[in-house]
């Protein structure tokens, strides 16, 4: 059971508008759409709402599916947990008192608001960026990258590394499957050795990976020279949008903007 | 199958909605220094067979991220990289690789935020890769070719990457209102352990490297050369680890004040409670509060940040002078 690009990398191949769109307009909306959620001040709950319905329309427009896309996204809420203390911490209308041994939290209501709308805003972008990932497959997010002026060494070094993310992710799979067999384990009998010896093993298998990887990397910089490879990054330039892609871009970006002057106007 | 997790360091990715708007572009900022410095020093030294080194050695730090040890409980240790990184490839090879690293986990696998993503560059790239080839690198060169030297330092530097990334983290939540009682002591007790996998890992991977191929880290980090190493203590490796600690040190002091004087929500708590007198109050004895009686203020808490830092870099000098003029003696 290798792990490939086909069950790690979560772009889902389809035909939907929202595919067909131009890596650039995605990409920028979905800054301005994560960015727009952090401005919303905590507690506006109609105006996060409202910014939650237009990312459920997309994902409907995207045909990925609402179901998966929020399943996927509760990754991110284990870290909810250092958020709940603000229940507690910040100052505001006592609504409940949490004895705990001697001491006794009180929770308040603004506490409450700041905490359910990081946890809210935070689970919204999420599906934003899941959003992207599932509809623009890696190397369009590059070239998306490019046009938006990251410069070529680190394009360079995005695509190489997502080339060989998932052959590195086997290999290293492949070693731990290894160490699985090599480490018979019999029931009730104590096995495993010493923690140190555990850190000292996988710090072994992590030094075989590097020389592995080097010299992979020697072999891919033969293979390249071979095809020609002269030392110069070569990049697509990217087309002009259309007008259509424009409008959309346009309408996406004044609508966020809407929102968050609403929030602050209003 | 979705087994990511596994690929991910535990709580250091901040996901985005956490982090206050301002404090997200300061870190954007800053990161994009970082970056730009380190593509400018690269590209100055680059031969073109590192384009695609660099690429696959992105690739290994993620997949080596995956490579775990049982702890107990069903919770496992494994490697951040960041100080391996800088120790194998040299401060700003490592701080581009690094910063991929963390912006495919992002961007893939949406570990850790868009908006965030400048914070958690600097913390897992940056900061991680300076401290392990201006803190660690200068050391090893210092202690001259010994195994316990590697042993030791490789150790120390790894685990001062992972708590310094760790109190970064912290930093930055608290500056986005989080309570600082809380953040603090959980970010940093968990990685105080989390740290201690990354020493044990980083030791053993340059042992193996150094072992197998030594041909092929002395090419991208001289320090690791015998030739260099044994060289008697010479001027740039003193000025390396004196300019990265103070770096440290005066970058740290300069931000305690920033985790804020006021008392924060739990403290407040726990004055109302009256029980903040009872806790912790003979760790604090030396500095009291962080200040210094008779100054007042941020001023106050920086200094006494900056003294505290200077005896725990004091002390880390100290030892290694000591141990490295031992190691003459003997030889």
């Amino acid at each position: 059971m290798a792990l490939s690009s086909h069950t790690l990398d979560r772009y889902i191949a389809g035909q939907s508008p929202l595919h067909m769109l131009d890596a650039r307009v995605k990409l920028s909306l979905t800054l301005a759409y994560i960015l727009a959620l952090a401005l919303l001040p905590p507690g506006t709950w109609l105006l996060t709402a409202l910014a939650a319905s237009l990312l459920w329309a997309a994902v409907h427009w995207s045909q990925v599916g609402l179901r998966t896309i929020l399943v996927r996204a509760f990754v991110a809420l284990p870290f909810a947990l250092v958020a709940v203390t603000l229940v507690f911490s910040v100052p505001g209308q006592p609504i409940f008192s949490l004895p705990l041994g001697p001491w006794v939290l009180t929770a308040s209501d603004t506490g409450l608001v700041r905490f359910a709308s990081i946890v809210l805003k935070s689970w919204l972008s999420v599906q934003a960026a899941l959003l992207l990932t599932a509809t623009t497959h890696f190397t369009q997010v590059l070239y998306a990258l490019r046009a938006l002026r990251l410069p070529t060494l680190l394009v360079a070094i995005l695509s190489f590394a997502y080339r060989y993310l998932f052959v590195m992710i086997d290999e290293a799979q492949r070693m731990l499957r290894a160490r699985a067999c090599r480490s018979a384990e019999v029931a009730g009998q104590r096995s495993g050795g010493s923690l140190v010896w555990r850190a000292t093993v996988v710090g072994q298998m992590v030094g075989t990976l590097f020389v592995r990887s080097y010299e992979r990397s020697e072999r891919i910089y033969v293979a390249m020279l071979a095809r020609g490879f002269t030392g110069e990054l070569r990049m697509l330039n990217p087309r002009t949008l259309t007008q259509r892609e424009q409008g959309i871009l346009l309408v996406g970006l004044a609508t966020l903007a809407g929102l968050v002057l609403i929030a602050y106007v209003v | 199958m979705w087994n990511t997790h596994l690929l991910l360091p535990l709580g250091m990715h901040i996901p985005d909605g956490f982090l206050s708007v301002p404090v997200a572009l300061a870190w954007w900022v800053l990161t994009v220094i970082a970056v730009g410095f380190a593509l400018r020093q690269v590209g100055t030294t680059l031969h073109e067979h590192q384009i695609p080194l660099m690429g696959v050695m992105a690739a290994f730090i993620f997949a080596a991220q995956m490579l775990n040890f049982p702890v107990m409980g069903g919770t496992s240790g494994h490697l951040l990289g960041g100080a391996l990184a800088a120790l194998l490839l040299g401060p700003w090879a490592a701080v581009l690789v690094m910063a991929c690293v963390v912006a495919l986990q992002a961007l893939l696998f949406q570990d850790g935020g868009l908006l965030a993503l400048g914070a958690n560059i600097f913390n897992m790239g940056v900061a991680t890769a300076l401290i392990g080839a201006y803190v660690g690198a200068p050391l090893l060169r210092m202690l001259g070719g010994q195994r316990w030297g590697l042993v030791l330092v490789g150790f120390a530097t790894a685990w001062l990457s992972v708590m310094v990334a760790a109190t970064l983290t912290s930093m930055q939540l608290v500056l986005s209102g989080l309570s600082a009682a809380v953040v603090f002591p959980a970010m940093l007790f968990v990685h105080l352990f989390i740290g201690v996998g990354e020493g044990l890992i980083t030791v053993a991977a340059l042992g193996f490297v150094l072992t197998t191929r030594p041909d092929l880290v002395t090419t991208m980090a001289s320090y690791l050369n015998p030739a260099t190493m044994q060289r008697p203590l010479d001027r740039r490796s003193v000025l390396g680890v004196t300019g990265g600690g103070l770096m440290f040190a005066v970058g740290a002091a300069l931000l305690s004040p920033l985790a804020s004087g006021d008392p924060d929500g739990l403290e407040r708590v726990a004055e109302d409670q009256g029980f903040l007198d009872r806790a912790l109050d003979p760790f604090f004895n030396l500095l009291p509060d962080y200040t210094l009686p008779g100054l007042d203020g941020p001023i106050s808490t920086i200094i006494a940040g900056l003294i505290g830092l200077f005896i725990v870099f004091g002390l880390v000098y100290g030892l290694t002078l000591l141990l490295r003029g031992r190691n003459q003696e003997r030889v």
